[in-house]
């Protein structure tokens, strides 16, 4: 079924309007260059005739009889003393001289094969095909004739000249010649050209005329000194008229033809500036600040422009904008707003008989005092300001009926959003808390959605202001409703950082935690009575730290993975894993294993995705909150820290390092010795230079892993940037080995690097030298802190990888942006296809599986093993 | 390499347009010039049924009217 609109639109038709038609829609023709007289009234047939429409609030329209706000404006008009070219169409123009006679002007083409071309143009209209091919195929056809086949005349090839300058051999044509010519060729010629000579004669892209924009468009502002100031738009204007003026004047007074073409010459620049003030070629007119003039084109170019900036998007009442701030007591589907923003944002509340003692608290408490109100509606629609002074009295009148514009204030929900928007996560529903200080509060664990971080990241509220926003942002956009991404299926909202060492931490293998520990890590959660202990020291109860997190779970979870420390070992010795990487968790107690990114981490948490889909939304939330500041409390308890000197390994392991990266460089020696003898073995598919690099390149990578390896080992795995590493919480084994192994091979494009001097890379090496340092091997490790020449290799390979983000941010940005265009209106229907507003099938059935990507495990199709998993694991338990 | 492509007869396409409630003209478009129309040999008009391999359902079938 194709979907009935109120108005159809038929069809739209572009063209150029004539010299006639400017007239036509023209109240006035604008002669002179003054805009008010001395007593501040607009000039008549001046650039602010009230003919043109009115701004000043008390004067009336000339042609409409409206004030200002009411009349839209109306159109004046300039007689050009000279035609000027159209600068948007100068390329057209070019096209058309080269196509056409210089004498009859018509289409350099026979006519059988003018009546070929008009027939493919019209059959590809009909249905509604692009018809650029042909009429670029007419063109080049026609510019390939050097005799008109009409009267003879032999033809001269045109040279354009950027912006609007075209010569015939060495002679320059003037506009008006242009003109001359373009009126002459006949109208069966511009169709074959792919133009309407209806609506679009070629003569019309070089203008006589010029139309005045009302005065609507280019309103005048006074400034506070109360002198006024012009609309850019308005200044351009001022500059044709009076050249318009003194052209006139020389050419009655006969000026020579020098004087007469600069003038003329002026005039296009005036008239094509105001048309678009950033043509290549030309210098952009300016203010008299130096800043460029806004004409025409800018006002609806980029991003800034009328499309992009005032059309596509608004700005918005009842919304702020601030710097955020961590506070991981807040739950994840909350968000501190600052008091100032508090009782800056109002909701408007009906006041009914349920909630008039309420309303007259608000009213009561004024507009400075938190939660009060700032307005009040009457019953009859005044709006009151609530000042300290009328309060008392407002309260006192308040009756149902009334509205009430209150602060914002704890509970109320709110739309909070970060840029650029990529996703439906950027934008979720929260629950106010009102807080002092001046930041946005967000729990660190709704940040991956985000994708915020707290170095000076902003973010957007949005206050719902009716009931039925209020609920659709409850039931459809809360945070709680988020948690999953329907990306890949997993959950996006989850632990990071510090919460997944903290859990680690505790969790890891077997800590005995005592009473007043236990009852302090579990304070902020929602836990209200201890599990059974672990067993008695001196008689004193203790927990391990596993029992503790279990005491968070959901009862009756059953759940086995490998955590993220897993080393894939052969053959898995589950739960007699060494490393404690075997999680097994059994009617909601974690029997085994450690806790880290794979169990509770934002996009990997095994543990989130099976309570969000057996336990639901709710559930998962409270879990977030409690794992989260558990994970807090539990770092905060043991102790957590990383300094320079975690970086350090002793003497002997610094040494063997040392020893590997020797050993390595010996080899790339004994490979460019072979490499020099030619007796380097070629690898298949390569050049000997190739195999030579290729070898060069593993050798050293090689070389970096075993120092790696040595450094990592010889930290131990109770070293802090070990345990982030281990755990998933933040950096890699990598960043490891870079800090107290050896940072390794730079690269430019996957290469060592090459370029610098002829031959060499630095002047510190010898011209051909392809040994490791001279090629951007860093031997060092951050920590021992980096040669010269290293330092200057790692500042290379450094840059791509700036270059790199920059270039791919902009590109995918733009991809984005095009994306979302053409999709944005495709609807998945009832009967699983994907339509766009027309009906048009664009797939019969969506993903062609028809699945929710968010309802299987992690975007598989395979929840029914996990199902069957949790039916036999409780058959086992019982 | 070329999956596989079917003319669909007049039943097929009746039963076809009732299962989605559509028009001939809301399904997708295949050209008559396409090189695998004019391998099977279809006419402006013919709804062709096309089997391919699918990531995520294994097999999926697509239909399309062949346009001048
Ligand atoms: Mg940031
Ligand atoms: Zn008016
Ligand atoms: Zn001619
Ligand atoms: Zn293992």
């Amino acid at each position: 079924m194709i979907r009935s609109v109120p108005k159809k639109i038929g069809q739209i038709k572009f063209g150029l309007i004539s010299p006639r038609e400017f007239r036509k829609m023209s109240v006035t023709r604008v002669i002179t260059a003054d805009t008010y007289d001395d007593d501040g009234f607009p000039i008549e047939m001046g650039l602010m005739d009230t003919r043109l429409g009115v701004i000043d609030p008390g004067l009336r329209c000339k042609t409409c009889g409206q004030r200002a706000g009411e009349c839209p404006g109306h159109f004046g008009h300039i007689e050009l003393v000279a035609p000027v070219i159209h600068i948007g169409f100068a390329k057209l123009i070019r096209k058309i001289l080269r196509a056409v006679c210089r004498s009859c002007g018509r289409l350099l083409l026979t006519e059988t094969e003018k009546e070929r071309y008009l027939d493919e143009i019209r059959t590809n209209l009909k249905i509604g095909n692009s018809i650029d091919d042909v009429v670029n195929t007419v063109f080049k056809e026609a510019r390939k004739t050097k005799k008109c086949p009409y009267c003879d005349e032999e033809q001269i090839d045109i040279k354009f000249e950027k912006p609007t300058t075209y010569y015939e051999d060495k002679h320059k044509l003037m506009p008006a010649d242009i003109r001359d010519l373009l009126e002459k060729i006949p109208d069966e010629d511009v169709e074959v050209m792919g133009m309407d000579p209806v609506s679009a004669r070629p003569e019309w892209t070089v203008l006589t005329v010029l139309p005045v924009p009302p005065v609507t468009m280019r309103p005048s502002i006074t400034l506070e000194s109360g002198q006024r100031s012009e609309d850019d738009i308005t200044h351009k204007l001022v500059d044709i008229i009076r050249i318009n003026q003194r052209f006139q004047e020389n050419r009655e007074a006969g000026a020579p033809q020098l004087i007469i073409e600069d003038l003329w010459e002026l005039l296009q620049y005036h008239v094509t500036t105001f048309i678009d003030n950033a043509v290549s070629g030309v210098p952009p007119a300016r203010h008299r600040s130096g800043r460029p003039l806004k004409t025409l084109s800018q006002r609806l170019k980029g991003k800034e422009g009328r499309f992009r900036g005032s059309l596509s998007g608004k700005r918005v009442n009842f919304s702020a904008r601030t710097v955020i701030s961590p506070d991981p007591n807040l739950s994840i589907c909350e968000v501190g707003v600052p008091e100032e923003i508090a009782k800056e944002l109002t909701i408007t509340m009906n006041v009914t008989r349920h909630n008039i003692n309420e309303a007259k608290e608000y009213v009561a408490r004024g507009p400075s005092n938190h939660p009060g109100a700032n307005y009040v509606v009457r019953g009859d629609g005044r709006r009151v300001k609530v000042t300290e002074s009328n309060a008392p009295e407002l309260v006192e009148a308040i009756e149902t009926g009334w509205k009430v514009e209150r602060h914002l204030k704890d509970g109320d929900i709110v739309l909070f959003n970060r840029q650029p928007s990529l996703h439906r996560m950027s934008i979720m529903a929260h629950e106010v808390k009102v807080l002092p200080d001046k930041t946005f509060r967000l729990n660190p664990a709704a940040c991956p959605p985000y994708n915020a971080d707290f170095d000076g990241d902003e973010m957007n509220l949005h206050v719902p202001q009716t009931e039925e926003a209020r609920a659709e942002a409850k039931i459809l956009m809360h945070v709680e409703h988020n948690i999953l991404s329907p990306r890949f299926g997993g959950p996006i909202i989850g632990g990071i950082h510090d919460h997944i060492s903290g859990l680690y931490l505790l969790t890891h293998k077997d800590k005995k935690i005592y009473k007043p520990e236990a009852l302090e890590l579990l304070k902020k959660s929602r836990v209200k009575e201890l599990m059974e202990p672990a067993g008695y020291e001196n008689g004193m109860p203790y927990w391990n730290g596993k029992q503790i997190f279990s005491m968070i779970l959901p009862e009756g979870l059953h759940l086995t993975f490998q955590a993220e420390m897993c080393e894939h070992c052969e053959e898995c010795k589950r739960e007699g894993c060494e490393r404690d990487a075997y999680v097994v968790i059994e009617d909601g107690i974690l029997k085994n294993g450690s806790i880290d990114v794979k169990a509770i981490g934002s996009f990997k948490s095994k543990i989130l995705d099976k309570i969000y889909k057996e336990y639901g939304e709710e559930r998962a939330r409270m879990f977030i909150d409690d794992a989260t500041r558990l994970g807090i409390r539990a770092i905060m308890r043991m102790g957590f820290s990383f300094g320079i000197n975690d970086e350090d390994v002793s003497s002997e392991a610094d040494v063997r390092i040392g020893e590997a990266i020797y050993e390595a460089e010996e080899r790339v020696r004994k490979l460019i010795m072979a490499y020099n003898a030619g007796e380097l073995e070629q690898l298949p598919g390569r050049s000997m230079d190739e195999t030579l690099e290729m070898n060069i390149l593993q050798e050293l990578g090689r070389a970096r892993d075993a120092a790696g390896e040595i450094a990592g080992r010889n930290l131990g795995l109770e070293n802090s940037a070990v345990i982030m590493a281990q755990s998933g919480a933040r950096g890699s084994m990598l960043n490891l080995t870079q800090m107290a192994g050896c940072v390794g091979q730079q690269a430019v494009r996957g290469e060592r690097i090459r370029r610098g001097y002829a031959g060499r890379t630095l002047p510190h090496f010898e011209v051909g030298d392809l040994g490791a340092d001279a090629r951007g091997f860093v031997k060092s490790s951050y920590k021992k802190g980096l040669s010269p020449t290293e330092y200057f290799f790692h500042a290379i390979g450094g840059r791509e990888g700036l270059v790199d983000t920059a270039v791919r941010t902009s590109q995918s940005g733009y991809l984005q942006r095009r994306m979302v265009n053409a999709l944005q209106d495709l609807e998945v229907q009832y009967d699983g296809t994907v339509r766009d507003t027309r009906g048009m099938i664009v797939q019969f059935m969506y993903g062609e599986d028809g699945l929710d990507p968010m309802k299987g495990d992690f975007g598989t199709r395979e929840s029914i093993r996990s199902i069957i998993n949790t039916v036999v694991a409780k058959r086992e338990s019982r | 390499m070329v999956p596989c492509h079917e003319i669909l007869d007049e039943e097929e396409v009746k039963s076809l347009l009732e299962r989605y409630g559509i028009e001939k003209e809301q399904l997708p478009k295949i050209k008559v010039k396409d090189p695998v129309i004019k391998e099977i040999k279809a006419q402006v008009g013919d709804v062709i049924k096309i089997t391919r391999k699918s990531a995520t359902a294994g097999e999926a079938n697509i239909y399309r009217l062949v346009i001048g």
